[in-house]
This record gives structure tokens, C-alpha cells and sequence, in this order.
């Protein structure tokens, strides 16, 4: 009997059939559920979109980012840009936005990748500020006081029309629908992206970078590109998110845009509580975000010192999350990247 | 003649930033550690202080005597208990921690203190200035520049001339080895932080008597700080002044062209540093 290389597991198999019922649940959504449950999942999915690329760059890339929001920031203003100076179309500016952030993520890397560790998170911090003071200079967005998306480009974008008479509802209302959506396949085509990428060769290369830099160069892996190549895809993604959001927003401000609690503090701790390092991580750890939100959020800052010392706590007792615990005790992989050898006989005495 | 009073300012201004930064160059040349909450400690420091002086009725000068203990003490157990535990070949813990402590500390004292500005009462003595000249310059910033030269000189004192400098020297070159002669490295680690904390409080001081401070800057004093350190080169005390020094009269400079800038221009000026010299202007060996 010959001996074949698995990642599957029976657990992950449930979970596949599990996160395809789900998907099909979330897909629907809209159709039987109120506007206030449409915004928090579309909060939930687009933390999660920040969390999952942060956790690429930090947990597999070793890279400890302190300035996605630079990342949010530019893909939101690419995306009002386009919209207030172009006339395009909000949906399609999207990917604009993603295109603006890997643009600024170019140069960013080349000041930040000459920093190293603990440098390079305050690094990528100063380049955020850099990029959030030029921005607040741009007068034709606003300057420091940000800007509005104009009505008749919100009220005419694509799709909002046919899901007003599909679904029976209002524009506000539509236009909430079709950002969930967006988030919804946003959130799964990251999940998936992340997960195919840990799973080809590259991603090998990166959990061999990530595990010992030194042994990975020895045996030939690229780490300097492997670098490049996660902070890019990283900033890509931050940006698509950040677009994103202000679309929904439909209201920018500098400040709010590049927001380090917003789009960086929030999105460690998702990781951090979740479980860094893992696919699963994030997942877990948004939810248990939100619920504290939901708790918490009337206590101001209350809530977000709350949130520091979780993370100081879990950093110190169980520095793989809760993710990690889970999967400690019980051997459970749901985004299994580990081959294994199955088949075959140990004993080989054909002869 | 307006331009050489700009520079001027900027330089006395790097003082402060130097102050900032050196207790942060401290910790890192002796544990690698980098602490993301060291500006929300200066604010900290500033509220200590202020605390002190209304409730004791006392010159800010004198409060900060009375401060300076308390935040070594706080210093010393902060390392002991939370930090040396982070402290290892993995980088992501001492962030992350650092970071959950800088959100802490943030949000207790805006709940604390809420978000108001306060300042630390001035007398006449903060407001003084002396002439030098056709300039005039300020009695704080020049004090406020000489303790950041103090500072320096005594800890360079500090590491080059007594047994507690000899074994921060000797645990930041190898702890293990430094364990073996009977040097504790967990109480050197925590001695330093507290050293560290003390700088802390007086940087505190002049914040607080310069300028308004509230619960939010000190994610900023952070980032001057950590210019600075990376401006002057890792591990070295007097590159860390010049790099405040560079900050301060970037920042000036740039005010004078236009007052949106000044924030800016400090950053534009850690950057081209960056891009010219990757390991800054008087790098130790190798770190």
C-alpha cells in the first residue's frame, strides 16, 4: 500500500461541511435579518478581514506591524478620492483602494525593513503618522476635518437598486446590504487566501522563516522576499478593508481613518485573544471581541483597558490564545496545514 | 537673525526629546527590551507630579523628588513581576504586553483624570527668560536642556564608573555569564527599569511645566523618543541627545515655515537619517 501526504483531518472535514452550512446562513442573512444585525456582522467580518492579515504579517511573517492603519487610512481616502475627484463608482473603488495601500506599502516597506523586531513596529507607527499628516494637508478631501461621500454617488451605486427591489427595502438600508456582502466575500476570500497560501510551497517557506530564519536561509528559502511578499499581500488586503469601511461610513476624517486603537490596537488584541499564528485565531478571537464590545462598550474606557490587560494576561499565561489552549487539549486543527504520511506500513519487509 | 533663534529653540527643544528618549535607550541597551508604553509612563509621571503638588501643596521642583522614588519602585516591579517574563528569544511577547500596557495605562488615566488638559502650575521662574545677546531664550528650555545633559553624563558615570554599571554592562553582553559571577540578571533588568523610570519622572517634570498634556500624548512622546534613539544609534547615550537635538530643530524649523508642518518635519527628518544611515549616526557594535 502506498503511503500518501495528508493535511485533512476527520475534525477538519466536519468543519468544512460545518463553514459551508454557515456560509450559506451568512449568504442569506439579509433576507431574514434587521438592519442593526446586517452592521454588527459587517463590523465582525471586517475586523476579522484586519485580523487575519495582521495575523499573516505578525503570526506567520514575524513582521509585528503597529501601522496598518496607515494601510486602512490610504485605501479610505483612495476610495473618496476616486469617488469625489473621479466620478467612479464606490463598488469598483474598492479595489482602487487595495491598489493605493500596496502602492504606499512599497516605500513603507523600504524605510521599515531597515528596522528590525521591536523597531520595525514603531517604525511602520511613524510611517502611519507620516502618511496621516500628509493627508490631512490634501484640502480637496477635506484636509484635517475629512469629507463626505456625495449623496447621488452612494444613492446610484451599483447593486443598491436591485437589492431595494429584491428585498423590499429602503436605499440606507440596501446600501448596508451590499457593504455585509462585500465584507462577507471580502472575509471569505481572505480566509481561503490565507489558508491556500499556508498550504503551497511558499507558505512552507514562510512557517519555516517564521520557525528559524537562519535554518530556513540555509536551506534555500528567500526569507528578505518572503518578507516582501507577506507585507505586501498585507497592505493589499488592510487597504481593500479600509475602502471598504468608509464605504459603508460614507464619512472620513484623518484622524478616525488612521485611528492606531481603530484599525491596529483592536486588531492585535482580536489576535492576541484568539490565538496568534493560527487561521482559527482570529475567528475566535473577534467573536470573543465583539461579545466583550457588546458587554463593555458603555463603559468607555473601561472597556479598553479591560482589553489591554486580556492581552497582557493571555500574552503571559497562554501566549497561543485561546485558539491555542483549545487546540492544545483537544488536537483539534479546523485549517489543518501540517502533512502528514498516511497508508503504507511502517514495517517495510516486502522482500 | 530669526532663523539662528529658531534653531536655537529646536536644539534647547531636543533637551526634552533627549529626556524622552534616554530612558528608553536605557532599557533597550540593557535588555533589548523596547517598551511601547514609555510615553503613556511619562504622562503617568506628569500625573504623578501633579497629583502631588495639589494635594501636598508643593513647587512642582520639589514634588518631582517625591515622585522620583515612587516611579523607581513602580519601575522595579513592573520588570521583576511582568516584563522579565516576557523577556526571551521571541519578540512578540514584550510588544504585545508592552502594547496591552500602553491601552491600560491610557484608559486609567482618562478615566482617572478625564480627557481635560492640565499643566503644572508656573511661577515665575517658567516664565523667565534671560537675554544671550539679540536672543532671548527661556529659563525652562535651558533648564530643561541641562538636565537632559545631566542626565546623560550621569548615567554614562553611572555604567563606566560603579559596580552596578559594571553589571548592567555585564548582563547586557551576556546574561548567563553575567548569572554565573553572581550577578542576579531578573533584579539588574528591574534595577535599570526603575533607573529608567526615574529619567521617566523627569521628563514628566518639563512636559507637564512647558506645555498641556492629557491622557493621549503619549503614544507621540513614544515616537520622539524612539526617533531619537534611532537617529543617535542603538545604545548610545550621547547620539541619543544630538538625535533629540535633530527632532527638535527639525520640528522648529519646520513650525517656522508653517505650524502644520512642525510634526511632520520632525518625522520627514528620522526618515532621511533613516535612509542615509539604516543604523543611525553613532552605532554600537552590533545590535
Amino acid at each position: 500500500m502506498a503511503y500518501t501526504v495528508t493535511t485533512q483531518t476527520p475534525a477538519s472535514r466536519i468543519a468544512a461541511i460545518l463553514g459551508a452550512l454557515a456560509i450559506v446562513v451568512l449568504v442569506a442573512l439579509p433576507f431574514f435579518a434587521g438592519r442593526g444585525t446586517i452592521q454588527d456582522m459587517f463590523f465582525i467580518l471586517t475586523m476579522l478581514v484586519l485580523a487575519q492579515f495582521w495575523n499573516l504579517l505578525a503570526g506567520y511573517g514575524g513582521l509585528v506591524s503597529i501601522g496598518q492603519q496607515a494601510f486602512v487610512g490610504v485605501g479610505a481616502y483612495a476610495l473618496f478620492g476616486t469617488v469625489i475627484l473621479w466620478g467612479l463608482d464606490p463598488v469598483p473603488s474598492i479595489l482602487l483602494a487595495g491598489v493605493a495601500a500596496l502602492v504606499i506599502a512599497v516605500p513603507t516597506a523600504f524605510f521599515a525593513f531597515r528596522l528590525n523586531g521591536a523597531y520595525f513596529a514603531i517604525g511602520t507607527w511613524v510611517i502611519a503618522e507620516v502618511v496621516r499628516l500628509l493627508v490631512a494637508q490634501w484640502k480637496t478631501l477635506g484636509g484635517g476635518t475629512g469629507t463626505s461621500l456625495p449623496r447621488d454617488a452612494t444613492r446610484d451605486m451599483w447593486f443598491v437598486e436591485i437589492i431595494e427591489e429584491t428585498l423590499g427595502v429602503r436605499s440606507a438600508a440596501a446600501r448596508d446590504i451590499l457593504a455585509y456582502w462585500l465584507a462577507l466575500i471580502l472575509a471569505l476570500a481572505t480566509i481561503g487566501g490565507v489558508y491556500w497560501l499556508l498550504r503551497t510551497r511558499r507558505g512552507l517557506a514562510l512557517a519555516a522563516v517564521r520557525d528559524n530564519t537562519e535554518a530556513a536561509k540555509s536551506v534555500g528559502v528567500d526569507a528578505g522576499r518572503m518578507k516582501w511578499i507577506v507585507f505586501l499581500t498585507s497592505a493589499f488586503g488592510t487597504g481593500l478593508a479600509g475602502g471598504l469601511i468608509y464605504m459603508q461610513k460614507a464619512r472620513i476624517s484623518p484622524d478616525a481613518a488612521f485611528s492606531v486603537t481603530d484599525w491596529t490596537a483592536y486588531v492585535i488584541f482580536i489576535v492576541v485573544i484568539g490565538g496568534i499564528g493560527t487561521v482559527e485565531g482570529p475567528i475566535i478571537g473577534v467573536l470573543v471581541f465583539f461579545a466583550l464590545q457588546s458587554l463593555l462598550a458603555d463603559f468607555g474606557s473601561w472597556y479598553l483597558m479591560t482589553l489591554g490587560v486580556l492581552a497582557i494576561v493571555i500574552m503571559l499565561v497562554a501566549p497561543r490564545g485561546l485558539w491555542g489552549l483549545l487546540s492544545e487539549r483537544t488536537g483539534l486543527h479546523l485549517f489543518p496545514i501540517r502533512r502528514r504520511l498516511t497508508g503504507g506500513k511502517l514495517t517495510a519487509s516486502e522482500e | 537673525m530669526i532663523w539662528v533663534d529658531t534653531i536655537i529653540q529646536g536644539i534647547l527643544l531636543g533637551g526634552l526629546y533627549a529626556l524622552f528618549a534616554s530612558g528608553l535607550s536605557l532599557v533597550f541597551g540593557i535588555m533589548r527590551l523596547v517598551n511601547l508604553a514609555h510615553g503613556d509612563l511619562i504622562v503617568m509621571g506628569a500625573y504623578l507630579i501633579l497629583v502631588l503638588v495639589t494635594l501636598l501643596g508643593l513647587s512642582p521642583f520639589i514634588a518631582v523628588f517625591i515622585a522620583m522614588p515612587l516611579m523607581f519602585a513602580l519601575g522595579w516591579v513592573l520588570q521583576k513581576y511582568l516584563l522579565n517574563r516576557t523577556l526571551g528569544d521571541d519578540i512578540l511577547p514584550p510588544l504585545l504586553v508592552t502594547f496591552g500596557l500602553s491601552i491600560a495605562l491610557q484608559n486609567a488615566l482618562l478615566e482617572g483624570f478625564s480627557a481635560d488638559s492640565q499643566r503644572l502650575p508656573t511661577n515665575a521662574l517658567t516664565t523667565a527668560s534671560v537675554e544671550a545677546g539679540p536672543i532671548t531664550l527661556g529659563v525652562m528650555p535651558l533648564l530643561t536642556f541641562a538636565s537632559a545633559v545631566l542626565v546623560i553624563i550621569g548615567l554614562n558615570q553611572l555604567f563606566y564608573r560603579t559596580e552596578l554599571g559594571r553589571a548592567f554592562r555585564a548582563t547586557s553582553d551576556d546574561a548567563t555569564t553575567a548569572s554565573l559571577m553572581g550577578i542576579k540578571p531578573a533584579n539588574i533588568f528591574a534595577t535599570a527599569t526603575g533607573i529608567a523610570l526615574v529619567i521617566v519622572t523627569i521628563a514628566a517634570l518639563y512636559l507637564g511645566l512647558r506645555a498641556n498634556f492629557d491622557p493621549n500624548i503619549g503614544p507621540a512622546r513614544l515616537i520622539y523618543a524612539f526617533e531619537a534613539v534611532i537617529i543617535g544609534g542603538l545604545g548610545s547615550l550621547w547620539g541619543t541627545l544630538l538625535g533629540g537635538i535633530i527632532i527638535g530643530v527639525a520640528q522648529t524649523v519646520g513650525a517656522a515655515i508653517n505650524p502644520e508642518w512642525q510634526i511632520l518635519a520632525g518625522h520627514i527628518a528620522f526618515l532621511v537619517v533613516l535612509l542615509i544611515r539604516p543604523r543611525g549616526l553613532f552605532p554600537r557594535a552590533n545590535d
